[in-house]
């Protein structure tokens, strides 16, 4: 599997570099050559490694031991500006950009020295021409898409004129048309000369866009190849280092199903700055049904979530409705009661407190559930059985149940609170981003889950930014944009154009269509 | 050329949370000796009038309980508030009304006789404090105005009422003008516990609270609920657990227990209202609120460190004739040592190499993953 180095010499070269922090190596030993001209992926599951081996060539953590090498000379990187100065330009997966301010605006912030406002921008439009990175710059970034976005900091890292570029997870924001043009902007980018180190866990990406791709398990390189010669399944494999097993979806027939959970015309404004707000959405989810609900990142999911938990009341009752009887107006506990479990995107902080135990946590949402609370008392012993059993049964490892939830990994954490939710038993589970950084066997855990779940009669309200995800599992798709849902539809009869299409705002009425073509 | 940098560890470290309280007394002492030395006393003579003689008697061990009372009642109260992420700052002036309420119902009932006087200024002055904590509950709740300015701005409101009604109409008409107001009468006087030394039911009540806070902590659902508030607000929400009331009842509870323990103040060892009512236990209580990690037991315990060190200070002055000055350093130095031990279970010193990183040390146990 190993190919040989050749070709040009290599403009950036890791070599043995090691990285140790209490209890674990996040790098052993690892070697890595960008040549120039090249788009090189750097693939590994959550945990690999890959965030720190990034931090390390950007001069933000410093190496137990290895090297790096620049243009075959070693180089110790102090800091992101010496990395800069080296000709290192990176693209980070959230993005540091000022809401309120215009696109020049914010690249002009962004620089280690202040620039000529003058020439900035001649020089930034002619940037933008030569890598087809269509930008209005005198624009304010709030109501700018992510994929416009991500070219502000694409552009922000040009103008220093890197030689090697970075790229984290980028395209998980982007609609599939966008991460097409940044792919031709990449390729244009590779064409140069420059050196591309692209890290993404979408295998499909990689087989199609990159030149040579290094391979990171548990902190090592597994392997280095070619992934034009490899398909999406043998990359997966050598992450992972064996086979995942993802379950099947029947798509059931729901004509006499009962609709579950009912949203008409649900409305929510915003509660605090640039939050979205919630315009007029309707779906019926029926009994044993998966709803998936597509999108990209910052398009009112976050909202949804919230208006669905009952964390935020709804303006009114009938807005959303339970098994037919309006719920608007209850709250988070009365919606459990009530059979709707929802579990929010962001596992610590929000679906589970960092610092508590995996008792306390189960009890977090179980609390509403009868026997576990008697007299405003805690039943503890009650409620650590029925964590251990969430534990057991989802396979949660863990070094026991009094460790607190930041000890756990995303996977398994992931794992616990998904488990806690299904083992009570309820009638519509709402999940936002539930395989969101979390390793393979983990996420097809969790699909099996809710798979068998829906199987079972439960309804299942799916909410992702992962297009694969939602057409694998789901049995009709919708798509929110900017806080509008267009009408679902059986994923037989979508095609991942057409969802794109929706995904960047085509087909809403009454908006500004900010369509990547 | 290597350099000293501070990282947070891994995890909190077991043997010094628990070996941090000790390490710190004893440094104190080694560097309260050095400072009695160098301004010229005897330093175990003073050490000795400091730590050892107000417990060598039944009499101090009496006074150290009616020090520790307020505190333990005003800490207890403050530490479950923190805890929720609800900051009230304004304890002192909480007690300053309660201490007015219940010398209120005090002086009302001057001249007459019953046993309903005392425990309806007890209650007077828990409603007194839980009013005066509602406004800055009401404000935060309803406005999201920031708690801590309010409730620190209302200490002075009460402390001027206080001064107001003692130079006004609640002076002793035989008191020949001076700002103080009749003595209390017996029946609004804090029963005695110990005979012969100054201890009253409140001390009683105060470790009552710390039971009650221990078990509303450990074993309720509420208890549960304000450390998750406090702890990650979004996931209280998630919960289904409302801030509003978390705040409310939070303020409600530390207003009332300051109040409580003004009242206890005018009722026990002061025995009247003066134009200052206490030596600001409302803000020292803070302190040890957090000495006691917010927990109601270390509560307890950090109350009577810190009553000790009071009351051994105002001894040392009197029987090793220490200067107030110095006594105030040596109780800093036990303040900052305590801190300085806290905050070495969390974080570590390390010695780095010639090539320090400038930064991130802190997080990086963080950025592993």
């Amino acid at each position: 599997m190993t190919e040989t180095v050749d070709g040009p010499a290599p403009l950036l070269e890791l070599r043995g570099i090691t990285k140790r922090f209490p209890g674990v190596v996040a790098n052993d030993g690892v070697d890595l050559a960008v040549r120039p001209g090249e788009i090189h992926a750097l693939l590994g599951e959550n945990g690999a490694g890959k965030s720190t081996l990034v931090k390390i060539l950007y001069g933000v953590l410093r190496p137990d031991a290895g090297e790096i090498r620049i243009d075959g000379r070693p180089v110790a990187v102090t800091g992101p500006h010496h990395a800069r100065r080296l000709g290192i330009g990176m693209v980070f997966q959230h993005f540091t950009l000022f809401e309120a301010l215009s696109v020049a605006e914010n690249v002009a912030l962004g620089l280690d020295r202040w620039p000529e406002r003058r020439t900035l921008r001649a020089r930034l439009a002619a940037l933008a021409e030569r890598y087809g990175l269509d930008l209005d710059l005198a624009r304010e970034v709030h109501d700018l898409s992510a994929g416009e976005r991500q070219r502000i900091e694409i552009l922000r890292c040009l103008l220093q004129e890197p030689r090697l570029l970075v790229l984290d997870e980028p395209t998980s924001v982007l609609t599939p048309q966008e991460a097409d043009r940044l792919f031709v902007t990449l390729r244009r980018l590779a064409a140069e000369g420059r050196g591309i180190l692209y890290i993404s866990h979408r295998l499909e990406e990689v087989v199609e866009l990159c030149d040579r791709a290094t391979v990171l398990r548990a902190g090592r390189v597994v392997a280095t190849v070619d992934p034009r010669r490899e398909t999406p399944a043998t990359l997966a494999r050598l992450m992972v280092g064996r086979e995942v097993r993802e379950p099947v979806r029947h798509h059931p027939d729901l004509a006499g199903a009962p609709v579950r959970l009912a949203a008409r015309g649900l409305g929510l404004p915003p509660d605090r700055p640039h939050a979205v707000p919630l315009v007029d959405i309707r779906f019926e989810l029926r009994a044993g049904e998966i709803l998936g609900i597509a999108g990209v990142a910052g398009n009112g999911q976050r909202e949804l979530v919230e208006a669905l938990a009952g964390e935020r009341p709804l303006p009114a009752a009938e807005m959303l409705e339970l098994d037919g009887r309006p719920v608007g107006r209850v709250g988070p506990a009365g919606r459990r009661r009530l059979g709707l479990a929802v579990l929010p995107e962001e596992r610590l902080g929000h679906a589970a407190v960092a610092e508590l135990d995996l008792v306390d946590n189960a009890l977090l949402t179980a609390w509403p559930q009868p026997d576990l609370v008697r007299y405003g008392t805690v039943r503890r012993r009650l409620v650590a059985a029925f964590a251990a059993g969430v534990v057991e049964r989802f396979r949660v490892r863990t070094p026991g149940l009094r460790v607190p939830a930041a000890a756990l990994s995303g996977g398994n954490l992931q794992r616990f609170v998904v488990g806690r939710e299904i083992a009570q038993r309820p009638r519509v589970l709402v999940v936002d981003q539930p395989t969101w950084g979390v390793d393979a066997a983990a996420a097809a855990a969790v699909h099996r889950a809710l798979v068998a779940l829906a199987e079972e009669g439960a309804a299942v309200l799916l909410i992702s930014r992962d297009l694969d995800e939602i057409l694998r599992f789901c049995d009709r798709v919708a798509v929110l944009y900017r806080g509008r849902l267009s009408p679902p539809v059986p994923v037989g009869e979508v095609t991942l154009e057409r969802l794109g299409l929706l995904m960047g705002g085509a087909g809403f009425a009454g908006r500004g269509t900010v369509v990547a073509s | 050329m290597s350099r000293l940098v501070v990282e947070r560890r891994p995890r909190p470290s077991r043997w010094l949370s628990w070996a941090a309280p000790p390490l710190a007394l004893l440094a104190t002492l080694l560097a309260g000796a050095l400072l009695f030395g160098l301004s010229g006393h005897d330093p175990l003579a003073a050490l000795r009038a400091w730590f050892v003689s107000p417990l060598a008697s039944l009499y101090g061990l009496g006074e150290l309980g009616v020090k520790a009372t307020p505190l333990v009642l005003v800490g207890t109260g403050l530490a479950l508030g923190f805890r929720a992420g609800v900051w009230n700052i304004g304890a002192e002036g909480q007690l300053t009304v309660g201490a007015i309420a219940a010398g209120l119902v005090a002086l009302a009932t001057w001249g007459t006789e019953g046993a309903w006087i005392f425990p309806a200024m007890l209650a007077a002055g828990v409603l007194g404090g839980m009013a005066w904590a509602a406004v800055p509950a009401e404000l935060r709740v309803r406005l999201g105005v920031n708690e801590i300015l309010v409730s620190l701005m209302l200490v002075y409101v009460a402390d001027l009422l206080l001064k107001a009604l003692v130079f006004g109409p609640l002076k002793d008409p035989e008191g020949y003008g001076f700002p103080q107001s009749r003595l209390f009468d017996t029946p609004a006087l804090a029963p005695i516990l110990v005979p012969g030394t100054r201890l009253h039911l409140g001390a009683l009540l105060a470790l009552a609270a710390v039971l009650l806070a221990w078990a509303f902590t450990a074993r309720t659902l509420g208890g549960f609920a304000w450390r998750v508030q406090g702890l990650a607000p979004r996931a209280a929400r998630y919960a289904g657990f409302a801030e509003g009331r978390i705040v409310r009842l939070s303020f409600a509870v530390s207003g009332g227990l300051a109040g409580l323990a003004g009242a206890l103040e005018v009722a026990g060892p002061i025995g009247q209202l003066l134009p200052s009512v206490s030596p600001g236990y409302g803000f020292t209580a803070i302190i040890v609120a957090f000495l006691g990690r917010l927990h109601p037991a270390g509560v307890l315990v950090a109350a009577l460190v810190v009553a000790l060190a009071y009351i051994g200070g105002e001894n040392a002055q009197i029987e090793a004739g220490l200067p107030e000055a110095v006594t105030g350093v040596f109780q800093g130095l036990l303040l900052f040592f305590l801190l300085a031990a806290e905050f070495l279970v969390h974080y570590r010193i390390r010695r780095r190499g010639p090539a320090a990183a400038p930064r991130t040390s802190a997080s990086s146990a963080e950025t592993a993953a």
